[in-house]
């Protein structure tokens, strides 16, 4: 049994009791004396040239401090890229200026174009509505593949096309890949699109910038999963800030997904234009708005090929995308499809040749970034619908063909042919949990009974595998990153024992107040409740990556426990001098320090009492004070994989599909709080579904997003998902990390929507509508009815 | 949303004379007017709430008819109107949540005449009787297309008439993101025969699908329609279903509501 409170215990999150009584702290609950409000003018039209913006009368109306446009920033740096991707020819992709007001040319619709600063809000819009703005219409560019033609208007006239890149990967084996087709006893195909999405979190966006002319001292509050990122690009890029004259600050955060690691125009119009106007400046996103300015996902359109020998083994992927950017590159937008997608395309299989083209395109839509599982999800839609396909084409059992391809529990560490090196897994031991949990066996007698109610019900799985904790520096630095991707943390141990936890992670909702204290406590052996975590502001927390891509707990986690163990080790040295011993002989138990073979012990209070009182002290050898800081670089990702079952009943006469039944086994490694652990996979299932079934974010070939609001854009509820079976049992330690932990937080959203899928596919074909190949995601009632149809 | 006056009067004669004023409005739920106003999409001068009029309040019977109050919500007729007319009632407890379902109104929900509402086809089904302020205005010449209707400038809807039915009962298909009708039927049996009022299909809002109308008096049951056909022209196509997706709806939610009629 774990210890309560430690590594293993699903002790309850501390930090509910705030968020579910109200007290959470936001960063639009904060308001600064003396605030102003800024709205943004944004464009309307999807492309077009600003011919001329008269804000005359808007100046003039009450209220109104200061109107701002491009011309205003002209000193001010773009909004950085921070992944450089290097194309099929050698060459770097092209890469625009992203600026923080419209320049010339507005890109998409939601591009701002002026910045407003009233007393209030409402003054500011007033005044937005006063601007006359002049621009001549352009076509707007929607479609990728027209936009790769000749002679297509471009979104960036200062760019040769709308390519921003055409990536191959593995480049070398391009060739040897297309001879293996051509040899093939078997090749399957599927055309697929991969939805575009928006995130949503709860909470919307907001910054506030704050100049202090005492310390010359600039602050932003911002929704950011990440703040240390967000000072570094902003200040180092946009606004020429050293660090330590700029602090950024992100409180709670509601909910982000991705959508929250980016830096964004709003963070640095309020931050530099607290300074110009002496006053703070709030932006807070309606929701609205958000659809129109937060990153977009996804949004892949993809032919993937599968060869196959006579004895159905598989010999040969082909992978080939064309993967939306929008209108600008947001900050980590070229990685998505390429690194984070092309590496991951060997799956849980030993497929031994691999290539992947992914050529990335300019449109007039949102800028695409990263959410929840992003690039993964994508890959694992690819293999695992072409999987299935495979085997009804080649009418053998979709779990055999699978199992007979599995990278096997004794082939780790297993190099693929996409340069990742997965070093741990066990694909036949979660199979099988998910086959025994979903009663697999019996989905005959289910479909008979729900065919007596007049349902078509199938079931269709999903084996994944991912990348994540990510990410070693070096290794992404040849990858291209601008950034490394360490993550840090200070235990700062204060004079009557208990602890303060200092990390450059940031939860935005996945509980690491609580998590992170049961490392320590577990480790030391006193109770969590006298740990606490500071995350989340710049100033008191070392410099740190944040929070996304599944890291926190396999990175910063690790980075808790070396400084743990510095500390532990510091204080063995302590209470050695108290009793009289040698460190060596010094064994740390339940909070309480002995001497090896003897009933000679001190407790921890004592140790650290010495260390700030070191009045009995060997300050010859020892500093006083128990604060140590490391900083872990991991040599590896870490690799969650698992099996995902889901069995729908599709209602035949409106085409609408209810998931019955969905299970999730998974393999993460340790898990340090297993209910936390199984709410990350409720969620990632909840967004995974939503993809495969609801969500769409769909643009008209003007450029005008017909989904941007709830009554459009279909997110997930309650009663869309089932109650989730899911499973941590079957796990294989990480084996490069000293927790053994792999992260947790995508894989529900990578996993699950082929298993959808594939559980419609089958039940089609079960109910005998055998010419349903394939369905779009997301499988929405009209779609299914359509498909059903032909 | 713009700056605007609101006054609260608690009785009819005043709500009328507020209205009266250039740019007034009624407010009655607040759950299609206020998110207008929040869009800045629409901007009264002025607002007149007719939530605290008493005779526009509650659910009474008279005889073999139920009069709705037109500032009921939505969930006291799904409560109140249960023992009298469980189909209409059932209608109610579908529209929207709780929180809309219990500020929502059926005189701002008919005034509004959304193609994809719910009630407009209960009014229509039933062969209800719309009373206002001026005049009594039968179901079949209420509605006039989508979000308008035959009301005039400063006119109230003050009741909603309903004659009880032998049996009725709405089938719905949510539109999956607002959950609002993507297609539903309401179908009422009287002594004289059936109406059958859909809703969310037509690009003309609310309609009485005659031919079913004509089976179903013939013979009550869901096969009596089954080889119908609502054709697809005219009907509504956007993100979330195709007018021949739409069409094929029509008859399916008809089955749907004979057979779950009582
Ligand atoms: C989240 C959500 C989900 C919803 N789901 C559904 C659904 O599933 N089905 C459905 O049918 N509806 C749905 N609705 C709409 C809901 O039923 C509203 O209550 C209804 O459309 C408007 O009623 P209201 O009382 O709120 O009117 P208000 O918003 O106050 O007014 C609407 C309009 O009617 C006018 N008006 C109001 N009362 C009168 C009157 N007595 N006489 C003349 N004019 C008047 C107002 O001036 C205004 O123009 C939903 C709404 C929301 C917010």
């Amino acid at each position: 049994m774990p210890k309560d409170g430690g590594i293993g215990a699903s002790t309850k999150r501390r930090e509910d009791n705030r968020f579910l009584t109200g007290n959470g702290r936001y960063t639009d609950d904060i308001n600064l004396r003396g605030q102003a409000y800024v709205h943004f003018l944004r464009s309307d039209v999807a492309h077009g040239r600003i011919k001329g913006i008269d804000t005359s009368a808007a100046e003039a109306m009450p209220g109104v401090i200061r109107i701002f446009t491009a011309a205003d920033f002209s000193a001010a740096g773009g909004l950085p890229c921070g992944w450089q991707v290097t194309d099929r020819f050698g060459q770097p992709m092209q890469e625009p200026k992203h600026p923080i007001l419209a320049e010339g040319k507005v890109r998409h619709v939601g591009d701002p174009i002026c910045g407003i600063v009233a007393e209030t809000l409402e003054q500011a819009r007033d005044a937005a509505e006063a601007i006359e703005v002049d621009i001549e219409e352009l076509p707007a560019v929607i479609d990728m593949a027209k936009a790769l033609e000749d002679g297509s208007v471009k979104v960036h006239d200062d760019l040769t096309s709308n390519l921003c890149y055409d990536w191959g990967f593995v480049e070398e084996n391009r060739e040897a890949v297309d001879e293996a087709f051509a040899r093939a006893a078997h090749v399957v195909s599927v055309d697929l699109v991969n939805n575009r999405l928006c995130a949503n979190p709860m909470e919307t966006r907001v910054a506030i910038g704050d100049y202090d002319p005492w310390n010359d001292q600039h602050t932003l509050y911002t929704t950011s999963q990440n703040p240390h990122v967000i000072r570094l690009l902003m200040g180092a890029f946009v606004l020429s800030l050293p660090e330590h004259k700029l602090r950024v600050v992100a409180p709670d955060v509601g909910g982000g997904f991705g959508s929250k690691i980016y830096h964004y125009a709003e963070e640095a119009f309020c931050t530099q234009a607290a300074k110009w106007l002496k006053r703070p400046v709030k932006w807070a996103s309606t929701r609205s708005e958000a659809f129109l300015s937060d990153a977009h996902a996804r949004d892949h359109i993809s032919r993937i090929e599968l060869a196959l020998d006579a004895d159905h083994n598989f010999t040969a992927i082909r992978s080939t995308t064309l993967a939306n950017m929008g209108a600008y590159l947001s900050t980590f937008a070229p990685s998505i499809p390429t690194w984070l997608h092309g590496t991951l395309m060997a799956g849980p299989y030993k497929t031994p040749l691999v290539y992947v083209n992914v050529r990335a395109v300019f449109t007039n839509t949102v800028a695409v970034d990263a959410y929840r599982g992003a690039g993964r999800p994508e890959a694992t839609f690819q293999l695992e619908r072409v999987i299935d396909q495979a085997a009804r084409e080649l009418g053998v059992d979709p779990v055999e063909l699978r199992r007979k391809n599995f990278i096997k529990p004794d082939q780790f560490p297993y190099q693929t042919p996409v340069a990742l090196e997965y070093d741990s897994g066990n694909f036949d031991a979660t199979l099988d949990k998910a086959l025994q949990l979903s009663d697999y066996a019996n989905i005959d007698k289910r479909v008979a009974e729900a065919a007596s109610r007049g349902k078509l019900r199938g079931i269709g799985m999903s084996q994944y595998i991912e990348a994540c904790g990510i990410a070693p520096s070096n290794l992404v630095g040849q990858l291209g990153a601008r950034a490394g991707l360490y993550e840090t943390a200070t235990v700062r141990v204060n004079a009557t024992g208990s602890i303060s936890v200092l990390t450059g992670c940031h939860s935005h909702g996945q509980g690491h107040e609580t998590s992170f204290p049961q490392i320590v406590a577990d480790m030391i052996g006193i109770d969590a409740s006298q740990i606490d975590l500071v995350h989340g502001d710049t100033a008191n927390t070392p410099m740190g990556m944040g929070t996304y891509g599944s890291r926190s707990i396999a990175v910063g986690g690790s980075a808790l426990v070396k400084a743990t163990n510095k500390i532990i080790d510091k204080a063995k040295k302590i209470a050695a001098h108290l009793l009289e011993a040698s460190p060596e002989d010094i064994e740390l138990k339940d909070g309480k320090f002995s001497v090896a073979g003897t009933d000679k012990s001190v407790e921890w209070a004592a140790v650290t009492l010495a260390a700030y009182v070191p009045h009995n002290y060997p300050l010859e050898d020892l500093e006083p004070g128990l604060e140590e800081t490391s900083f872990y670089d991991p040599n590896n990702f870490t690799f969650p994989s698992g099996c995902y079952i889901c069995e729908v009943e599709v209602d035949p006469e409106t085409g609408k599909v209810d998931i019955v039944n969905f299970t999730a086994a998974d393999d993460f490694g340790v898990v340090i709080n297993p209910m936390i652990v199984e709410g990350q996979v409720h969620g990632g299932l909840a967004q995974g579904i939503g993809q495969a079934m609801t969500e769409n974010c769909v643009y008209d070939e003007n450029g005008q997003l017909l989904s941007g609001s709830f009554m459009d854009y279909t997110m997930p509820r309650a009663d869309d998902v089932p109650s989730f079976t899911v499973d941590h049992s079957q796990f294989t330690h990480c084996t490069h990390n000293p927790l053994g932990a792999k992260g947790c937080g995508e894989a529900g959203a990578i996993g699950s929507p082929p298993a959808v899928v594939n559980a419609v596919i089958d039940a089609m074909h079960r109910g005998g509508l055998t010419h349903v190949r394939h369905i779009d995601m997301p499988v929405t009632p009209s779609r299914v009815w359509a498909a059903m149809q032909n | 949303m713009y700056a605007f006056d609101f006054v609260k009067p608690s009785s009819l004669d005043e709500a009328v004379a507020a209205l009266a004023d250039e740019g007034a409005q009624p407010l009655s739920g607040g759950q299609t007017l206020l998110a207008s106003m929040k869009q800045r999409l629409n901007a009264p001068e002025k607002l007149v709430s007719l939530r605290a009029i008493p005779e526009l309040q509650g659910v009474r019977r008279e005889g073999d008819t139920l009069v709705v109050g037109a500032a009921t919500t939505h969930a006291r007729v799904t409560t109140e109107a249960a023992a009298d007319y469980p189909g209409l009632a059932a209608l109610a407890g579908q529209i929207g949540d709780p929180a809309v379902r219990n500020l929502g109104t059926i005189g701002g929900s008919l005034a509004n005449n959304d193609p994809s509402a719910c009630y407009p086809a209960a009014v229509l089904g039933s062969g209800a009787t719309v009373a206002t302020n001026r005049r009594k205005i039968a179901a079949d010449d209420f509605f006039a297309g989508m979000f308008t209707t035959v009301l005039e400038e400063g006119e109230i809807i003050t009741a909603v008439h309903f004659p009880i039915p032998q049996r009725a009962a709405y089938a719905k298909f949510q539109q999956p993101a607002s959950r609002f009708a993507l297609t539903a039927a309401y179908v009422a049996q009287f002594a004289d025969g059936v109406r059958v009022a859909i809703t969310g299909a037509s690009e003309g809002g609310v309609f009485r699908w005659s031919e079913a109308e004509a089976a179903l008096s013939a013979d009550f049951r869901p096969e009596a329609v089954a080889g119908l056909k609502a054709p697809a022209e005219g009907m509504i196509g956007d993100l979330h279903g195709t007018p021949e997706y739409r069409a094929h709806l029509v008859g399916v939610m008809t089955r749907r509501a004979v057979a779950a009629a009582r």
